[in-house]
């Protein structure tokens, strides 16, 4: 890797944005290829959930390294042409996300998209308040390996128990394994939702996939 | 019941909340009833109903008191349905609202109402900052309030010419709407008022007399937005620090008039951004824990008893947290480990909690009665607990699960 890869993916890790802007501008100017940012951006973000997993970070520095690879996204794609970039990434697994109806709170749940996404699955968050039928059509259409529903509120037990009741009652419920998260959730609500597991964090969310999947590589 | 058999209940139960913030072993442990929505299912009532009527709020919620019998109540109703729509209140959905349902609880949206850039206007002048920029942004109604003359800005003739602007008729009737708004809260303030006097006089300490903020939680609710003053620590470290060390001068200023008022001297101190995996310990111990704690200890040396709600688990915060003036405060755990806290703390501050919402709602009296059984012999021990729902009585709660938590301080010793 050049100095400046490296430097690149040291500046995003120490959340250094100004310096990581600042550094692609120049790298662009010189003619680096865009595709090559991007990966050297990836690379950066798999250290920033490495460092998550193990507790060196926390949720700052997951939304601040968010936030530097948004101001480089913005530099790098209006350049991006379609023929560059090589073979994208193989993907784990599919996971289908979003916080159940009647409960608008999304950042728990936007963690665990940005460290399923880091951590190489193909997630699909269909965002907040979601009725269960649009659970249902969504894993019909999108076949995910796992669906994780996301509440915060207590209204969510019995959101979330209905969404997997109307999974089993279409006939899904074999398809998929079925996580749950939010900071009411515990052993008592996994058995009362009949859910697969619950998590208590990001990096549970990550387990509990990996171990569903089969993926052995962190 | 007789006035004087109300006045010696009312003191006893009093002596036991004091006594057990004082870390004394008390004749049994208390239970507080805390609850924003639940009592709506005593008679049926939808939340939406509780938001826009008092008058059904306070009739549902003394049922509930007579029922319980507690050691202490919450006065915090939450009827705000006609203020919040008459402010146009813009970053709460709430039932009766028309945006979430009538049983759902009312929601807060977490967004930015003042930009990263704007903490010197905030550090220099806070009141102006509020007036002209954040209140506008914040609700409807007051975009008004942006219209005021910016007084400090004038001086002589300037001053008193300035008075122009109450001639100008879009501002007398962005006023008049404001005035309703007014009328509407004031008689919800006077009837809640009335409600908390009138249980205090039934035998009932109040649990909540004031209310403050943690510093960094009233920036990153309310002004910067979660995500903003996440960054804030990295990328505006010094304003951010100063910026919390003026707002808890404001924030403390308010809290000693209400307790007067209310005639109680709890502070309820929410928190919602210091919990164990939002924050690393560094950044605790430099952004939130000094001006919290600073917080704690100025409301304590007003003679005030803060009682902090540390929502989430913060076991990982324990041994930081100590460090408060023994006996003179309540922390009230949501999902910390309490036989944990009880260890670290026992010595030096009242332990409140924690029996799960995830019992209330989907277990039965049985398992609620085993939960509280075990927290009031083990963190009960000695005294210096109060048992309560991890948020308070969540409004899902079955009515059989709540009665077997409020008779479960008079079936065991501590």
């Amino acid at each position: 890797m050049s100095d400046k890869g490296q430097e690149l993916i040291d500046l995003i890790v120490a959340m250094d944005t100004p310096g990581a802007v600042d550094l692609v501008t120049r790298m662009l100017d010189e003619g680096t290829d865009p595709f090559k940012i991007l990966a050297l951006c990836r690379s950066a973000m798999d250290i920033v959930g490495q460092k998550f997993e193990e507790g060196e970070f926390f949720v700052p520095e997951l939304i601040l390294s968010g936030d530097t690879l948004e101001q480089i996204s913005a530099l790098v794609k209006p350049l991006l042409t379609d023929t560059g970039g090589g073979p994208a990434r193989a993907k784990h697994g599919k996971v289908l996300i979003g916080t159940v109806s009647g409960d608008l709170h999304d950042i728990g749940k936007n963690i665990v998209t940005f460290m399923m996404d880091v951590n190489g699955f193909e997630v699909k968050d269909l965002g907040v308040d979601v009725p269960q039928s649009k659970f249902v059509e969504t894993i019909r259409e999108f076949k995910p390996d796992v669906v994780g529903l996301s509440g915060f509120l207590t209204l969510a037990y019995d959101s979330m128990k209905s969404t997997i009741d109307a999974i089993s009652d279409a006939g899904l419920r074999d398809q998929v394994k079925v996580m749950i998260g939010g900071g009411q959730v515990d052993d008592t609500i996994l058995k009362f939702t009949r859910a697969d597991a619950f998590g208590l964090n990001a990096m549970e969310a990550v387990r509990l996939c990996r171990d569903w999947m089969g993926v052995t590589e962190a | 019941m007789t006035d004087t058999n109300n006045k010696a209940a009312y003191d006893e139960r009093l002596k036991r909340l004091e006594d057990n913030v004082a870390l004394k072993e008390t004749d049994r442990v208390p239970f507080i009833y805390f609850s924003t929505f639940w009592a709506a299912r005593l008679q049926g009532l939808t939340f939406a109903q509780m938001m826009y009527d008092v008058d059904k709020y306070i009739g549902v919620s003394k049922q509930a008191i007579a029922m319980l019998q507690p050691d202490a109540f919450s006065s915090l109703l939450f009827a705000f349905g006609p203020t919040l729509g008459g402010l146009n209140y813009r970053p709460m959905k709430w039932p009766g609202g028309g945006e979430v349902g009538d049983m759902a609880t009312f929601q807060y949206l977490d967004q930015e109402f003042m930009t990263a850039d704007e903490y010197d206007d905030y550090i220099f002048d806070p009141t102006g900052f509020y007036l002209h920029k954040y209140l506008p942004r914040l609700a409807g109604a007051y975009e008004t309030l942006g219209q005021l003359p910016d007084f400090a800005a004038f001086a002589e003739w300037d001053l008193i010419a300035s008075a122009a602007g109450f001639g100008n008729p879009a501002f007398q009737a962005g006023m008049k709407r404001l005035f309703e708004v007014g009328d509407k809260t004031a008689y919800t303030m006077g009837q809640i008022l009335n409600y908390g006097n009138e249980m205090m006089a039934a035998g009932y300490p109040m649990i909540v007399g004031g209310f403050c903020k943690a510093p960094y939680d009233l920036f990153s609710d309310f002004l910067r937005g979660s995500k903003g003053a996440m960054m804030d620590m990295f990328r505006n470290k010094g304003r951010l620090i100063e910026a919390m060390a003026k707002a808890r001068v404001l924030l403390m200023r308010h809290v000693k008039p209400t307790t007067e008022l209310l005639n109680s001297k709890f502070v309820f101190i929410p928190l919602h951004w210091g919990l164990d995996g939002f924050m690393s310990p560094a950044q605790f111990k430099t952004f939130y824990w000094p001006e919290l704690r600073k917080v704690i200890i100025g409301l304590i040396d007003m003679g005030l008893t803060p009682c902090v709600l540390w929502e989430g688990n913060c076991t990982s915060r324990l041994e930081t947290i100590v460090d408060v003036p023994a006996g003179k405060c309540v922390y009230w755990f949501e999902s910390t480990d309490m036989f944990k806290a009880k260890e670290v703390l026992g010595g030096t501050v009242c332990i409140r909690g924690n029996v799960p919402t995830s019992i209330l709602i989907t277990g039965t009296p049985d398992d609620t009665d085993a939960y509280c059984k075990k927290l009031i012999q083990v963190v009960g021990k000695g005294g210096g607990f109060m048992l309560d729902g991890s948020i308070g009585i969540p409004d899902e709660a079955k009515v059989e699960n709540v009665m077997a938590m409020a008779q479960s301080v008079r079936k065991y010793a501590n």
